[in-house]
């Protein structure tokens, strides 16, 4: 099947302090665990490179956590080592993620140095208050100076996460804060604008649990998601997947690759990875991967040819181009509507699914109820 | 056998009074078992029992006891249940005995349940001996309930031992107490043969095992026997008596003893407890007294939540028939709720031990529909019919009036209480009979009361209004006329068999109006929005509407999360194949649970 493009993600599991809504892996360290994190990431990367015959890949994602929160020197190890252990290609997309208030003009000199061309900031809110709410440890202002620090620094394809549905947010407020982003100079290239999704284990979710978080209302949180498309495409940003927008040309190629089954290879604490139609997972225990990194990296699932078409079909669906039929019947060798075509009827009835050239796609409303969708892809 | 040196007796208290603990000490003293042998509550074998601290089915022990005039009997303690549901069961039992000891707790006094107990073993003409448990408590008062036990029961109460079964204080002298104040049996071994049936179980080995008291006459293994009212008879396989905990087999039973009998006797309905066994080619001229057949007081729908478990659920049901022949289940179907059973209880809490053994002991999922009293419906055309399923009420123009089952209720409670509890009453439609206060602080209060307004919650309410303090206790009066109707509930415009039910029509509105707020709740969000509503005789009472949903999504999909998001809607998913399809709507299985709690405090 699919052979085309692979890639890479690498995992930065630390914070200054974690976010009351974050259920991903991260935390607080000292340097030196720092140090040696890096040190077992680069083996791994070898490792993997080895593995995979130095595959070629088509984007690299460092992710957290905050992987600005490592000196800029430890960046520039790991990509040294990337770009040992694969071969990076021309024009990959390689996107660091920061956050605000951990972003230096030197760090992001050594980034734009080693090739890293795209930035993903996250800012979350404009207004200061809502930070707070989410334990966020920056204001808008120091978003606003990392955002131009990066753009000094030479690399302008920046995305900016945002979040909807905080607790004491009103309409205005999410207006307001997609307005303030929007009107950057330069505007950013794309945008992730999730609503938030209250994970168990987290703070939040206790205090959700003990009825002390007030969130808006569910009407509220569509009319503020409906907003968001219409308010960002006065911008001229469109939606390409259910929580991102991008300026013409920009969609996070990476993340592209998820949804469409481009396989990837995820390093470090507790990342994910596809290939060979097999799903693996590290461990998110810190002392067994600083022991032995290349050990930590364990098969969860193999994906059978109906998992993979339901994954096909429930990752693909998250994009407003839908899923190809052509696409479809080209991989699994078997029509799209032989295979789903009663679910995707009854759904088109009922205004959740439509039929665009050779692409089934969710409507507007059929985005609000992805999941009423997905569920009877599965 | 010296019937002289044999003690049949039972133990009689309210709830909690401590009754199973001093069994299991009578047990302990008379040295059968060694305390390393005792499991907490050695008479209390099912697990449910233990949890629960009451004791379900009556169950008897037999032990010997060295008294302090050098002679060993023989005592046969006879446990009996003590909840009303399980009044007849307790009855029997007491048949059984010569005598009871009344534990009485000395610090809450004589309860209702007490009171209802003692008359009752009066009734059977038992010698009864009081005993005051739980002395060690701070705030025990001896006295205050000696008097009490004098005044409010009128049996002699100065001398009973003081004791606290749990530390084992005074177990000696309640042991003396059975010898010297329960009377030995009496009756002919040589006379023909009447034994009472008190008790049986099944077991998959020996068949049912009966457990009986001879009254007269001997049984061994090849008799052959008769139950009288069943007119079931076999050929005795084998008689034995109750160790702790296990079956012990002896040459023959005779007048005065208790124990077992086996007879390859296959189905625990041709023993009912109360019948008479008798020997089939010597038999006695007339039963013993007290037989009567028991019949369920409520009943409800028992449905498998999954429907492919129905075999499953039939088959758990045949089993706990076999030990449990009160229980009545016949096959029926619901609409909502698809293939599954119309089950009759002794009373609620029976309903209640009944589904959690099923869910527990056999793992079945189960819903539940409201449980029901059984109504009499008087046609146009003469006949009567006795409904125990709301669906199958008749068109009203078919029905001349209706009947509905009343109880005799006693609730006893301190002065304080008084008040709200007469005023739960009232609500609950109860007819004031009368009010004497059995001592200082505390009122005994009998109302008549309609059985379909205690069977939902009123155990609770009377709790929650009387912080705990009002004991209850209530038998079966008869039936009386009363204005009833069928509230039946529409989901999205299709009626919902399986949540329709009688009730009073003063109250109709508002238990059609409760039954749709909870429902509202229960269901969840469709792609349409869904009107409920509560309907009488096809006119809407009351009505709510679930909204229709607007956001089912996951926000967040990337690389790591794709397991677990799959994993999430591969949940969503089995929770929705649960759920019971009604028309277009799916209603979830607890939905039609939580109707059945209906808080009517608030």
């Amino acid at each position: 099947m699919s052979g085309k493009g692979f890639e890479l993600y690498i995992h930065i599991p630390f914070c200054v302090r974690k976010c009351l809504y974050c259920d991903f892996l991260s935390f607080p360290a000292d340097d030196a665990v720092k140090e040696k994190y890096v040190e077992a990431l680069c083996e791994e990367i070898l490792c993997a490179g080895e593995e995979r015959h130095g595959a070629s890949l088509s984007s690299v994602f460092i992710g957290g956590g905050t992987p600005s929160i490592l000196p800029g020197k430890a960046i520039r190890r790991i990509m040294e080592c990337v770009k040992e252990a694969f071969d990076v290609e021309e024009d990959a997309e390689i996107t660091i993620e920061c956050n605000p208030g951990t972003v230096c003009e030197e760090n992001l000199r050594i980034y734009a140095e080693c090739g890293i061309n795209r930035i993903s900031l996250g800012l979350q809110s404009a207004d200061d208050i809502e930070l707070k709410r989410l334990g966020r440890i920056h204001t808008f202002d120091d978003f606003v100076k990392s955002y131009e620090m990066a753009v000094s620094a030479g690399i302008s394809n920046i995305n900016v996460d945002l979040m909807s549905d905080i607790p004491g947010q009103t309409l205005s407020s999410w207006e307001n804060t997609l307005r303030k982003v929007c009107s950057l100079e330069p505007a950013p290239a794309h945008i992730s604008a999730y609503s938030l999704i209250v994970e168990e284990g987290t703070p939040f979710w206790d205090m959700q649990e003990e009825g002390k978080l007030d969130i808006p209302e569910e009407d509220t949180d569509r009319e503020m998601y409906h907003m968001t498309s219409r308010i960002l495409s006065e911008y001229g940003y469109a939606r390409y997947e259910i929580s991102n927008y991008a300026q013409p040309g920009y969609e996070c190629r990476h993340n592209v690759g998820y949804w469409t089954g481009i396989p990837y290879y995820g390093a470090g604490l507790d990342a994910a990875s596809y290939y060979d139609h097999a799903r693996y997972v590290n461990t998110d225990d810190m002392d067994s991967y600083l022991r032995d990194p290349a050990a930590c990296h364990f098969l969860t699932e193999r994906l059978c040819t109906d998992d993979l078409m339901s994954e096909f079909m429930i990752l693909g669906l998250r994009m407003t181009k839908g899923v190809s039929f052509a696409e479809f019947q080209s991989r699994f060798g078997i029509s799209l509507k032989e295979k789903y075509g009663h679910q995707a009827e009854g759904f088109i009835k009922d205004g959740l699914l439509e039929e665009k050239g050779d692409f089934l796609r969710l409507t507007d409303r059929g985005l609000d109820l992805a999941n009423v969708v997905m569920r009877s892809f599965i | 056998m010296d019937k002289s040196l044999i003690r049949n007796f039972c133990i009689v208290a309210h709830i909690d009074h401590g009754k199973s603990t001093l069994a299991d000490r009578i047990i302990e003293k008379t040295g059968l078992l060694t305390a390393r042998e005792m499991q907490e509550q050695v008479l209390d074998n099912m697990d449910l029992e233990r949890e629960r601290g009451i004791t379900i089915k009556s169950q008897a022990v037999r032990t010997v006891y060295k008294a302090n005039d050098g002679k060993e009997y023989i005592f046969n303690l006879i446990d009996t249940p003590g909840h009303v549901d399980f009044n007849y069961e307790v009855s029997r039992s007491l048949a059984a005995c010569d005598g009871a000891i009344l534990v009485v707790d000395a610090a809450q006094g004589v309860e209702a349940q007490t009171l209802a107990n003692v008359y009752l073993a009066l009734d059977h003409n038992l010698d009864v001996f009081p005993v005051i448990n739980k002395i060690d408590l701070p705030s025990a008062e001896p006295q205050r309930v000696k008097d009490e036990i004098e005044d409010v029961i009128g049996i002699e109460a100065q001398d009973a031992p003081l004791i606290s079964a749990k530390d084992g204080i005074g177990i000696d002298e309640v042991l003396e107490a059975v010898v010297n104040r329960i009377p030995a049996p009496s009756g002919d071994e040589n006379a023909p043969l009447s034994a009472l049936i008190f008790d049986s179980l099944y077991d998959s080995y020996k068949g049912v095992i009966v457990f009986v008291r001879v009254m007269n006459g001997t049984v061994k293994k090849g008799t052959r026997i008769r139950m009288m009212a069943t007119g079931a008879s076999e050929e005795v396989v084998e008689v034995g008596y109750f160790g702790a905990g296990r079956f012990i087999p002896c040459d023959e039973l005779s007048a005065g003893m208790v124990g077992y009998i086996t007879a390859s006797i296959k189905t625990l309905s041709e023993t009912e407890v109360g019948d008479t066994v008798t020997d089939a080619d010597n038999p006695c001229s007339e039963p013993l007294p007290g037989y009567k057949k028991v019949q369920p007081v409520v009943y409800c729908g028992v449905y498998p939540a999954d429907s492919a478990k129905y075999e499953d659920l039939k088959e758990a049901l045949e089993k706990l028939q076999l030990n449990d022949a009160s229980l009545f289940y016949e096959p029926e179907t619901s609409l909502a709720l698809g293939f599954g059973f119309r089950c009759g209880f002794l009373g609620l809490l029976h309903l209640d031990i009944i589904q959690e053994r099923l869910e527990r002991e056999y793992d079945l999922d189960l819903v539940t529909t409201a449980p029901s009293v059984v109504y009499k419906v008087y046609k146009t055309d003469g006949t009567v019919i006795d409904l125990t399923n709301p669906s199958n009420l008749p068109d009203p123009s078919e029905i001349e009036y209706m009947e509905e089952p009343i109880v005799n209720a006693e609730i006893m409670v301190t002065k304080d209480f008084v008040g709200s509890i007469m005023e739960l009453c009232q609500q609950r439609r109860g007819r004031y009979i009368s009010m004497e206060y059995i001592e200082a602080g505390r009122a005994l209060i009998k109302y008549e009361l309609p059985l379909n307004e205690i069977i939902y919650d009123f155990f609770d309410a009377l709790k929650s209004r009387s912080r705990g303090y009002a004991s209850f206790d209530y038998d079966l009066k008869g039936y009386e006329k009363s204005s009833l109707v069928k509230l039946d509930i529409l989901i999205n415009k299709e009626q919902v068999d399986a949540l329709s039910f009688i009730v009073h029509s003063d109250s109709a509105y508002e238990r059609g109006r409760r039954m749709c707020e909870k429902l509202k709740d229960e269901i969840p969000r469709h792609l349409f929005e869904i009107p409920i509503q509560a309907c009488v005789g096809g006119r809407v009472i009351a009505r709510e509407t679930v909204k229709a949903m607007r956001k089912d999504v996951l926000a967040k999909c990337y690389g790591g999360d794709i397991t677990r998001k799959k994993k999430l809607l591969e949940k969503q998913k089995e929770g929705k194949k649960r759920m019971r399809q009604v028309g277009s709507v799916e209603i979830p299985q607890s939905a039609f649970m939580s109707v059945l709690k209906l808080d009517d405090d608030n």
